[in-house]
């Protein structure tokens, strides 16, 4: 079993630079488990020194070949990419590509690394803070958090960072979807990639409009064009990046940005561990015995809600 | 200090059923990813998390995926007849690294050389005509090989 000698000798070479003991070190917060927790809480120790920067965006629109050369232009000895990825709901399995895109522009010294979101989203808002933790406690700076902005958890995930970047592509319908989900309210910087297509200008504009009518307080979200594949744009992209985190530091954002993510994060824990409770109870026998007789017409829902709910002192705290 | 006893109360769950993670990769130059496609999707539907590096890579950057993404086994397919040098090639940069992982190749592979890959250190070696299933347990089995290993 992993005990406490080999999560700190993991961590002490990770921060040397070992990428093998960061690699496991990210497996075990991933499985979510007691071992996952001790990871988390060794990473703690160490962390909040790596800026945080998460890219979101509707599929396909350029987010790892921006995260790649991001991470070549940042300069620094050891940037990293966490890159996530539905998991098919069917079967559990994945197709992890974003290195494809990453690989040939992130520069040797970056490390990356696949996740998938495993089955239940909920489990992704505790294991991607924790994988960020223990990248951060291990040195790397900055981080980049990939998710395909989809879904409420996904964008939350990447809106969880000191800088969320929202890319869309030239056209009407991307910013206008982006919009819908409300991807513009949470951006800090916005990015019309495949500016090397027509219309980029346009939807600059259409951005413009869509921001002038939303409501900003301090900081309003540039909005940078890039050609991604042609690394054109992206030093702009990653001096606006560095503008907002000034912003952040000078206003005094940053610590209730981190705060409120943090918040979140503990209730986010909270809320996986009750629903797995959750889900034990009404597969365990007793639970079935319960659902039998509302099956039955026997029991309201409500009433069978009282008999089982951990959260009902009258019921013994069973395992 | 008090630490929690392990395995204390959180459910056995995610330690036994974590997904196996390939890295799949082509070597070397050769055309095109059509086949490797089709294997990773085969893989995905079996349950597996699939890294996809794609074409042109390198043993180093094979090595370098597999650290960082703690890959479980690494899945090579070869076309360009260049698998006598490139397989064992990718074993000993394995080997080097001081990795556990098992090399298992697929593609265009004449049978009388697989006794020779398997001598140099490759774990399986799945033929042009192999069925899913084939593919799925010569991955599964070449992973469980090496943790009974170990
Ligand atoms: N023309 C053009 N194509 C680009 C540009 N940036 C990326 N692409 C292409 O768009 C496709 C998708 O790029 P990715 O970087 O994988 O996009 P992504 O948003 O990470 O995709 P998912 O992770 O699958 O959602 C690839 O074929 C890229 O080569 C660009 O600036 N111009
Ligand atoms: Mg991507």
């Amino acid at each position: 079993m992993v005990n406490h000698n080999l999560i700190d000798e993991l961590f002490d070479s990770a921060r040397g630079g070992d990428q093998r003991g960061l690699g496991k070190l990210l497996t075990m917060v991933e499985r979510q488990s007691e071992v996952a927790a001790r990871v988390s809480e060794r990473a703690h120790r160490d962390a909040g020194q790596a800026r945080i920067v998460g890219v979101t965006g509707a599929p396909g629109v350029g987010k790892s070949t921006i995260t790649g050369r991001l991470a070549a232009v940042a300069g620094t000895a050891r940037p990293a990419i966490l890159a996530v990825d539905p998991s098919s709901p069917l079967t559990g399995g994945a197709i992890l590509g974003d290195r494809i895109r990453m690989d040939n522009y992130a520069g040797s010294g970056a490390f990356i690394r696949s996740m998938a979101t495993r089955g239940h989203a909920g489990g992704l808002s505790v294991a991607v803070p924790d994988a960020v933790r223990v990248l951060d406690a291990a040195g790397c700076d900055p981080i980049f958090v990939e998710t395909v902005g989809v879904g409420q958890v996904e964008v939350s995930i990447a809106t969880a960072a000191d800088t969320a970047v929202v890319v869309v592509t030239p056209g009407w319908g991307d910013a206008v979807q982006a919009n819908k989900a409300g991807l513009l309210e949470v951006a800090d910087v916005l990015v019309v990639n495949k500016a090397d297509r027509p219309d980029a200008r346009g939807t600059r504009r259409d951005l413009e409009v869509m921001l002038d009518l939303g409501h900003q307080c301090g900081w309003r979200a540039p909005i940078v064009l890039t050609a991604a594949t042609e690394g054109e744009g992206i030093d702009d992209l990653w001096t606006e990046i560095g503008r907002h985190i000034a912003h952040l530091h000078r206003s005094g954002e940053l610590v209730h940005r981190r705060s409120r993510r943090r918040r979140g994060e503990v209730a986010d824990r909270i809320k996986l561990h009750l629903s797995e409770r959750v889900h034990q109870i009404v597969q365990n026998e007793s639970g079935e015995t319960v659902l039998e007789r509302v099956d039955r017409n026997e029991l309201s829902p409500a009433a069978a809600e009282l008999l089982l709910s951990p959260l009902n002192p009258d019921n013994p705290p069973e395992d | 200090m008090g630490e929690p006893p392990v395995n204390a109360s959180l459910p056995p769950s995610a330690e036994t059923e974590a997904p196996i993670r390939v890295v799949l990769a082509k070597l070397g130059f050769d055309g095109h990813d059509r086949g490797l496609k089709v294997v990773a999707r085969t893989l995905r539907d079996a349950g597996m998390e699939v890294i996809y590096l794609g074409l042109r890579q390198t043993t180093d950057s094979i090595v370098a995926a597999c650290e960082q993404e703690d890959a479980d086994v690494i899945g090579l397919s070869m076309h360009n007849a260049g698998h006598l040098t490139l397989a064992p090639r990718m074993v000993q940069a394995v080997d080097q690294a001081g990795l556990d992982v098992p090399v298992v190749i697929g593609g265009i592979v004449p049978a009388d050389d697989v006794p020779t890959l398997t001598d140099s250190g490759v774990a399986a070696v799945i033929g042009p005509g192999a069925s899913a299933e084939e593919v799925v347990s010569a991955v599964k089995a070449s992973v469980s090989r090496q943790a009974a290993s170990q």
